[in-house]
């Protein structure tokens, strides 16, 4: 079954100047955690303000929990929780105050549903008594996740949580994120940090408005046609110059300590035709190797193709 | 109701841990309420003046005791010539030259009518006018004294009187104005701004999702500033009896019954500038320029409405603090009872209807 | 050895009890790309506003481009450049207005700033745009034009925080390209990041937690002493123990 369905969306601001939403169209499956990958501007928080009800789309059509996001607005609200991209709480408010007044508002309280949130407010309980603005990062993500959860939501919409967030508390995020995942919750994340979206079951990767590809991060993969190699030598910023001369290759970008390659047709012998010409021009510590692409490669990959078509 | 009754605490909290709000909510009626009561009355006392008597007779000299016995002025006695008048003035001292011509004795004795010069600084024209009233009183009464000793037909003769204010005290007219402004401050600035605050956390989006009704939204946010105004009100006519000696004449009911209406047409307006405005200084704006500078101008309290180009008087009327100034200023400082206000009161009703209905029908349920 | 443009001594910055910034110490040489990274609060952006000239020490010492951090506040700032993800551009400037005004606050001429824009536009390849809004251009341009503003006075260093913040992954490498190109002509890059892959591009790596320096090296060699297969490893070995974090 699935619990999150868009059709055919779009969404226009600017008197239909700006294209934020390009024609999605995507399933989320009941109790999957699934990922929204795109850079900012993609137009992920307009979708998720879509699903939301807070946000009419210009055509199409779209449901969460069977239920249609313009007619039955209301009972979406009740079924499901969302984080804002730039949700901060209240600053003034004490941990304690803000989880209290959210359960509230979702017509509930703390102790109906602390199995629910227990997880992750066993963590910051020790500041019950601290106003949120005086939280750190982490503390803060965890608080928000709370009070998106107080209600015991059917499906949880979480738009950027680790933007900005540093590597320690990312990781931590989606371990949260996982244990949810098992309690049976659907779960639709969206990021920046491509390195996130293996985390996902399934992701869609989204530019400029619209759905490059939706799968599993191992199909995504795996559907990878060409062959990926890296290379690396002491002027690696010379390397890229270098190789980017180089008729045969199709891309060339600088990957962590490597360089990423395609070439324009693979054939055999392509890692020591590289190594040959990069050691002709001079290059020392060289090393030339083919490798499984990530789905950062596919994101270069297929935005470059978009680009091409589109120009 | 009892999401309502955690969103209204949710509300206070916000209010006393921002010593910003709680400065502007109660630090500004004392400041507003001492600037006005004090430093800015139009009224006059200890005016210095300057009488030159070129006469120098049995009548000037009565007039002459007569304006000294006043407690308005500080007189002094001093033959001037053109340019020394001019002189004078400059100084900034003098705010009046009374000069009394050398036939001024003659004249009166044998015409019975003698003309007197009153030369006014017009720099402050409020002040002026008032002197100039206070010595055609005292010139008048003077007249008036004559005309009877001389055994003349009795006339009708004008008693003035300063109604309502006859300690001529000019904070009066000033507080219905003062507590006008207030509550335009509180309730259009705070209550605006702090929406739209929620709309910069992001809060209002989980708001709007969650099952709340967004008009309960409203309520909620409107309720602690109606209270806290209210508070407020309470705070004014305290410092007003207490420190600028004012009776409050009318029923308190009344009172509070129209400042409660005022409040929710504030209240309202408000709301109103939150779905618009998209940042809280956006807001700020808005309430400061759109609200506050009619509230100060066209009232009438500051500036009397008598002498404004037509224009700005059909435009007063549309301000809703104009309407609440002449009710307080009925029922506070005249007595007059609710059949006297009645038809301002429906004005105001009328008022508040419309903006609150507007404001609610453009609350957006959705962000767009 | 290369000059040393950036030298910390023992450099501390206390706010009342808290120490945001616990005596670091290092030195960056001139057309290095030095990479600074740290978890949320770990002092990363108190010590950046320090080497900016936008506030002093309590103790220790520092020079940038030679001007010490107490003393010579003003000549610091006219030797640096400065971006961040927040700080862009003025939206409803053009192109070109955005680039006269900057070079207007650091004193060019109108010949220098007009020789430099076109160079600059046509660079890169904006000369269809240049009289367009800044507001109208996709993020991806804007951060890249902002580093080239950043720059078009030539300081000695720059200093990018989170240059890169939710850009697409080709933008965030075209981005890259213009580091590499600024320090090959000489300039100094001093960037924080949260993107551990861009770790990698860095010369040297600093990886402050609590307020200190916990490592400093080239990413190779960090990756060999924690035995990690990449940056974010060592990142998360040396900040997991982290007692504090803010924003």
């Amino acid at each position: 079954m699935n619990s999150v369905i868009l059709e055919g969306v779009t969404k226009t601001y600017n008197e239909g100047k700006v294209h934020a939403v390009d024609n999605v169209s995507l399933q989320v499956k009941s109790g999957e955690l699934f990922g929204l990958i795109g850079p900012d501007g993609a137009g992920k928080t307009s979708i998720f303000r879509i699903l939301t009800t807070l946000l009419l789309a210009d055509k199409g059509t779209a449901s969460v929990q069977g239920l249609d996001v313009v007619k039955d607005y209301r009972k979406i609200r009740d079924k499901i929780g969302y984080m804002p991209g730039k949700f901060s709480l209240y600053q003034d408010l004490t941990v304690k105050e803000n989880l209290t007044f959210f359960a509230t508002l979702f017509g509930t309280t703390i102790a109906e549903n602390y199995e629910v949130i227990k997880d992750i407010y066993d963590q910051i309980k020790p500041f019950n008594d601290r106003r949120a603005g005086k939280l750190s990062g982490g503390m803060k993500q965890k608080l928000a996740l709370c009070c998106a959860l107080i209600h015991k939501p059917e499906v949880l919409f979480l738009d950027e949580p680790t933007t900005g967030v540093d590597v320690v508390s990312r990781r931590e995020f989606w371990d949260i994120l996982n244990r949810l995942k098992a309690q049976g919750i659907t779960i639709m994340v969206s990021t920046p940090y491509m390195d996130e979206a293996i985390l996902c079951e399934r992701i869609a990767l989204i530019q400029e408005g619209s759905i490059m590809q939706v799968d599993t991060p191992d199909q995504i993969i795996q559907s990878y046609p060409v062959r990926l190699y890296a290379a690396k030598a002491d002027d690696i910023y010379k390397l890229v110059q270098d190789f980017r001369t180089l008729d045969t290759v199709d891309s060339c970008y600088a990957f962590g300590e490597y360089l990423h390659l395609t070439m324009k047709a693979d054939k055999p012998g392509d890692e020591a035709a590289l190594l040959q010409f990069a050691q002709a021009h001079g290059h020392k510590g060289l090393e030339v190797k083919a490798i499984e692409p990530g789905i950062e490669d596919t994101f270069i990959r297929l935005m470059n193709r978009k680009t091409q078509t589109d120009g | 109701m009892k999401q309502l009754l955690v969103f209204i605490r949710k509300e206070f909290y916000h209010v006393f841990r921002d010593r910003r709000t709680l400065l502007i909510m109660f630090g500004l009626p004392v400041a507003q309420i001492l600037l006005f009561g004090y430093a800015l009355t139009s009224e006059v006392k200890n005016a210095h003046i300057i009488i030159s008597d070129q006469s120098r007779d049995a009548n000037t000299t009565r007039i002459i005791n007569k304006i000294k016995s006043s407690v308005y002025f500080i007189t002094e006695e001093k033959t001037l010539a053109g340019e020394e008048i001019d002189a004078a003035f400059r100084k900034g001292v003098v705010r009046c030259v009374v000069i009394f011509p050398p036939q001024f004795g003659e004249d009166l004795q044998h015409k019975g009518k003698a003309n007197v010069q009153i030369v006014a600084d017009g720099a402050d024209p409020n002040t002026a006018k008032t002197i100039i009233n206070y010595l055609t009183a005292i010139l008048g009464d003077y007249q008036q004294s004559l005309a009877v000793g001389a055994n003349a037909p009795p006339g009708i003769v004008p008693q003035l009187r300063m109604l309502y204010n006859p300690e001529g005290n000019g904070s009066l007219n000033f507080i219905p104005g003062v507590i006008a402004l207030i509550f335009m401050i509180v309730c259009s600035t705070l209550t605006s701004v702090s929406i739209v605050r929620e709309k910069e956390l992001g809060t209002m989006e989980i708001l709007l999702v969650s099952p709340f009704n967004p008009i309960m939204v409203l309520i909620s946010k409107a309720i602690p500033f109606l209270v806290l105004s209210l508070v407020n009100f309470t705070f004014i006519l305290v410092l007003s009896v207490g420190f600028l000696d004012i009776a409050i004449k009318g029923s308190m009911l009344l009172l509070f019954g129209e400042s409660t209406l005022f409040i929710i047409t504030c209240l309202s307006v408000g709301l109103l500038i939150s779905n618009i405005a998209n940042s809280q200084q956006a807001a700020m704006l808005l309430s400061m320029m759109g609200m506050m500078l009619p509230t100060l101008l066209l009232t009438g309290f500051l500036y009397p409405l008598d002498n404004m180009p037509y224009v700005l008087q059909l435009l007063s009327n549309v301000v809703p603090a104009r309407w609440y100034y002449l009710i307080v200023k009925a029922v506070m400082l005249k007595g007059l009872g609710f059949s006297y206000v009645w038809k301002e009161t429906l004005v105001l009703v009328g008022m508040t209807t419309a903006l609150l209905s507007l404001a609610l029908l453009k609350f957006k349920t959705r962000l767009s | 050895m290369a000059e040393q443009v950036i030298i910390c001594k023992e450099l501390t910055k206390r706010f009342g009890d808290f120490l945001a910034v616990d005596k670091i110490s290092f030195e960056v040489s001139r057309g290095e790309i030095f990479g600074f990274l740290g978890a949320n609060g770990a002092g990363k952006t108190t010590a950046m506003r320090i080497l900016c000239g936008l506030s002093y020490p309590t103790s220790g010492t520092a020079t940038v481009a030679g001007f010490d951090v107490y003393k010579q506040q003003e000549s610091i700032k006219r030797n640096i450049g400065y971006m961040s993800q927040k700080f862009s551009l003025y939206e409803n400037l053009t192109i070109l207005e955005n680039i006269e005004f900057y070079g207007g606050v650091y004193g060019l001429s109108r010949k220098t700033i007009r020789e430099r824009s076109d160079e600059l536009i046509t660079q890169l390849g904006l000369q269809q745009e240049s009289r367009k809004l800044v507001g109208e251009l996709p993020l991806g341009w804007k951060q890249k034009l902002a580093f080239s503003v950043a720059i078009f006075h030539r300081p000695q260093i720059v200093f990018l925080d989170e240059p890169t913040g939710g850009v697409d992954p080709v933008t965030r490498r075209q981005f890259w390209d213009m580091i590499y190109a600024a320090a090959a002509a000489g300039i100094t890059v001093f960037v924080t990041t949260h993107y551990m892959d861009e770790a990698e591009y860095c010369n040297r790596v600093t990886i402050m937690v609590d307020g200190r320096i916990e490592a400093l090296d080239a990413p190779q060699a960090l990756k060999a002493r924690f035995q990690a297969n990449n940056m974010e490893e060592v990142f998360y070995q040396l900040a997991r123990g982290a007692k504090r974090s803010s924003d």
